[in-house]
């Protein structure tokens, strides 16, 4: 998989690093901002009220 | 010819898993990165916020006199006075919001709409995070008999003393009760119930605190005594 991705990254190899830096960069970002919100709600430690249900 | 094929295959084949594997490890990395940091400097930016917010609007004018808050037209997520607790830090200070919602604590600490505001008889039930998210209650398990919690409106500072912690089950909803463990009683005292998750990584009990109000003074009086000394 990331072989195939540094295939197809164009240009010279310091803007192919560069390139490449950029999309790890990118899904870092959407982890962060979407999945792991979404995922936090599974983890249990987030319940601190007494309504006997998951908020 | 066949055999090679074949061999190049399994070598893709395992390579790609071991990508896959590779991908898995990260992510879980980051995810655990997000948890312990990432979570924690978002609620530190975002109770700042709160906590700016809440200044500029005792700053502000406003009519009517008397020294509770007025519960009924809080928003959702909206700040309206401080937590002091000397016990888990000189400088402990946590600004409390309206409701106990995630996107609410993530903001602060969080009262239980429905029961009484600061310094209010009834019961001040206030949730927050023990882990992640800012977790102002990390260390609620120091709390001890007599230990003070000080609650700071626009108008006065609310000194509430611990009378007791209790381990409970989630389902336990009586400990926010005007009277925790009398259903039907009138309340006639204030009393102040924290909750938080117990234990701090799990959600199998609730780490509650009992503490009732000892004294009100007037924001001009200065704050209390115990805030300064501990400082």
């Amino acid at each position: 998989m990331y072989g195939w991705i540094w295939k197809r990254i164009p240009g010279p190899l310091a803007l192919r690093l560069l390139l490449a830096l950029a999309l790890a960069a990118a899904a870092v970002l959407v982890l962060f901002t979407t999945v792991f919100p979404w995922a936090e709600n599974a983890l249990p430690f987030l319940d601190v009220t007494v309504d006997g249900e998951a908020p | 010819m066949s055999g090679g094929s074949a061999a190049s295959a399994l070598r893709a084949g395992a390579r790609a898993l071991g990508d896959l594997f590779i991908t898995v490890g990260l992510v879980l990395l980051l995810f655990v990165a997000y948890q312990l940091v990432w979570t924690n400097v978002e609620a530190g930016r975002a109770q700042n916020q709160v906590a700016d917010a809440i200044r500029d609007q005792w700053e502000r004018p406003r009519g009517g006199t008397g020294s509770t808050v007025d519960m009924g037209n809080l928003d959702f997520g909206e700040g309206f006075a401080f937590m002091r607790i000397p016990r888990l830090g000189a400088d402990y200070s946590v600004p409390v919001v309206e409701g106990v919602q995630l996107d609410d604590l993530a903001r602060g600490v969080g009262h239980y709409r429905r029961t009484a505001g600061p310094g209010e008889v009834g019961n001040f039930a206030v949730a927050g995070h023990r882990a992640t998210n800012g977790e102002p209650f990390a260390r609620l398990d120091r709390m001890r008999k007599g230990d003070v919690v000080v609650t700071e409106t626009r108008d006065a500072w609310f000194t509430y003393v611990v009378d007791r912690t209790r381990i409970v089950l989630p389902s336990d909803t009586w400990v926010i009760d005007p009277v925790p463990g009398k259903p039907r009683a009138e309340p006639t005292e204030a009393l102040l119930t924290l909750t938080t998750c117990n234990p701090r990584w799990a959600s199998t009990e609730r780490l509650i605190v009992f503490a009732h109000l000892e004294e009100e003074r007037p924001k001009s009086a200065g704050p209390p005594p115990v805030l300064a000394k501990g400082a």
